[in-house]
């Protein structure tokens, strides 16, 4: 018999297969992020500026890959695939959190490979942090992956509503998280727009985490800012799915 | 197998489905015609659990489409205008995934996958990316993922549209066979008239949602246009010894549900022709609706025109 277990696998494993076939699928939509570290790292002053920036990036890229990844869904629902989907027994909330959950792989790969590059040129690796890291990584990019979907399905007459929406966010969170430049230094409004975005915590807690530093506030702010946004992504996005035609 | 009452579907303002009462046997084989948004689609939609009735109630493979939608969605296979592969998978993959998607386990629905993959062709592009293949390869393999599960009913939405006629034979064929191998009951929508008059035992009419005809496709063309028989003389006197029909010069038209027994039966009159022309379903819904459906197909650019 089939469960709401079952059927998630289903979905996972069959999201999961086209990135398994192809692998260089997950560097590719990594470019960006690289890009930064490349050309953007070089410019930072002081010998541990790596050591601050690497973390950021990481998370940039679980941004970057999981705030696109509803493109995927809208294609399908354009296609007749997800029309598929729906037809068969498999439960609504298991075709969300399937493609939610997949997100964790191109994601935990795309760390791999920074983390891997970075090395060479002086970045220190903490694997108990980072790996701690990782996991508030993974609710954090669920969470994203979800509201992503969400966004498919509410765009699915009009696909310049997703473009458009994911565009117009994915910079401001990007920017107000500190991922490029500290906050530390800027005006007051743009420090109290930085504290009301859920990533930054993410940021701060990746950050600490990295450098092995595991019990601090900065890793329970982003434990507690992770699990909200994949709680959020999830409700949201399961609704959604419960609603789709 | 399927049975809808007063079955209805509003959308915010228009009415797509207006009341359609439908029974279908086990093992019947139905085609629902009509033009372009005449509500073939949203009535095969609400029987497939896609969208709720607004009111009305149908019951599909003994299950209640609102109320009992898993059972329902166990039970039948659905094959729809798009293509139900995503294109990133591969062919292959896709039908394993729908046969786990149906609780299948993994061996059970690699072999599954296997056997339809044969019957229906695909080997060669089984383990291709869909994107790379050609419209047809497609629709077999939709065919092969909505036949997953062997469900016992099978609804088709517009399954031979944008085939070349090659491929629309062969498409027609599968369906048929799948019919006379397994006894599976078929409802497809088509708006092609000869794949009705072809296929179909049975075909539903179906016009601004509602059904205007619903019977064998001889019994739709005998009961609502009848055979013409022309014959032609050689003088308006000879023709002039028809009994009844109506004369124009020395060629007289004659409407009957027998045209060729008509005709033999005229040949005794000494005509020096004799054609008996019998009607499409096209006829058949010019008569019913005063519209083509041929004419429907172009419909558009005269729209246009007038606009």
């Amino acid at each position: 018999m089939t469960s709401l277990l079952t059927d998630t696998r289903v979905v996972f494993s069959r999201e999961l297969r086209p990135v398994v076939r192809d692998p260089f699928s997950v560097i590719f939509s990594m470019v960006q992020p690289l890009f930064f570290l490349g050309l953007f790292a070089p410019l930072l002053p002081g010998d541990g500026s790596l050591q601050w920036f690497v973390p950021g990036i990481i998370v940039m890229s679980c941004l970057f890959g999981s705030s696109m990844t509803g493109s995927n869904l809208l294609f399908e629902i354009q296609t007749g695939s997800h029309e598929r989907m729906l037809v068969t027994p498999l439960r609504r909330p298991a075709l969300l959190i399937g493609r939610a959950l997949k997100e964790i792989v191109p994601m935990l790969a795309q760390a791999v490979l920074i983390v891997a590059v970075c090395i060479p040129f002086g970045f220190r690796l903490h694997l108990g942090g980072a790996l701690l890291g990782l996991l508030i990584l993974a609710g954090f990019c669920i969470g994203l992956g979800a509201l992503s979907y969400t966004l498919a399905l509410a765009s699915k007459n009009t696909e310049w509503l997703f473009w458009t929406v994911q565009q117009t966010l994915l910079f401001p969170l990007l920017l107000l998280a500190g991922v490029l430049l500290p906050l530390d230094d800027g005006p007051g409004w743009l420090q109290a727009l930085s504290k009301i975005n859920p990533m930054t915590y993410v940021v701060n807690a990746e950050r600490a985490l990295f450098n092995g530093e595991v019990l601090t506030r900065h890793t329970l702010a982003g434990l507690v800012a992770a699990v909200l946004v994949g709680a959020l992504g999830l409700f949201v996005g399961v609704r959604a799915m419960q609603r789709s035609d | 197998m399927i049975e809808t009452r007063e079955l209805t579907k509003q959308f915010k303002d228009v009415r797509a489905v207006d009341g359609i009462d439908l029974t279908v046997a086990r093992g019947e084989l139905v085609a629902l015609l009509g033009p372009n948004g005449a509500g073939k689609s949203t009535t095969l939609r609400m029987l497939t659990t896609l969208i709720p009735p607004t009111s009305g109630s149908a019951r599909v493979a003994g299950f209640d489409v609102a109320r009992k939608q898993r059972e329902v969605r166990l039970r039948i296979g659905y094959i729809g205008q798009g293509n139900g592969a995503g294109h990133s998978q591969r062919g292959r993959d896709e039908l394993i995934s729908q046969g786990r998607a149906y609780g299948l386990r993994v061996p059970a629905a690699r072999k599954r996958a296997d056997e339809l993959i044969d019957s229906l062709g695909l080997g060669e592009v089984a383990n291709r990316t869909v994107s790379t293949l050609s419209g047809g390869q497609r629709r077999r393999l939709d065919i092969a993922m909505g036949l997953i599960h062997a469900p016992e009913l099978l609804f088709l939405d517009e399954p031979s549209t944008g085939l070349d006629p090659q491929n629309r034979a062969n498409l027609q064929e599968h369906i048929l066979r799948l019919r006379a191998e397994h006894g599976t009951t078929i409802v497809l929508t088509t708006h092609y008239l000869d794949e009705a008059d072809s296929m179909a035992e049975r075909v539903v009419v179906i016009d601004h949602g509602r059904i205007i005809a619903d019977d064998t496709p001889q019994q739709l063309k005998a009961k609502h246009v009848g055979d013409r028989v022309i014959l032609g003389f050689d003088s308006e006197q000879a023709a002039a010894r028809v009994p009844d029909g109506t004369r124009d010069g020395t060629v007289v038209r004659i409407t009957s549900d027998d045209g060729p027994r008509l005709a033999a039966r005229l040949a005794s009159l000494g005509p020096v022709s004799i054609e008996v022309v019998r009607p499409t379903l096209d006829d058949v819904f010019l008569t019913l609706t005063g519209r083509s459906l041929r004419e429907d197909v172009a419909a558009p650019a005269p729209a246009l025109l007038e606009a």
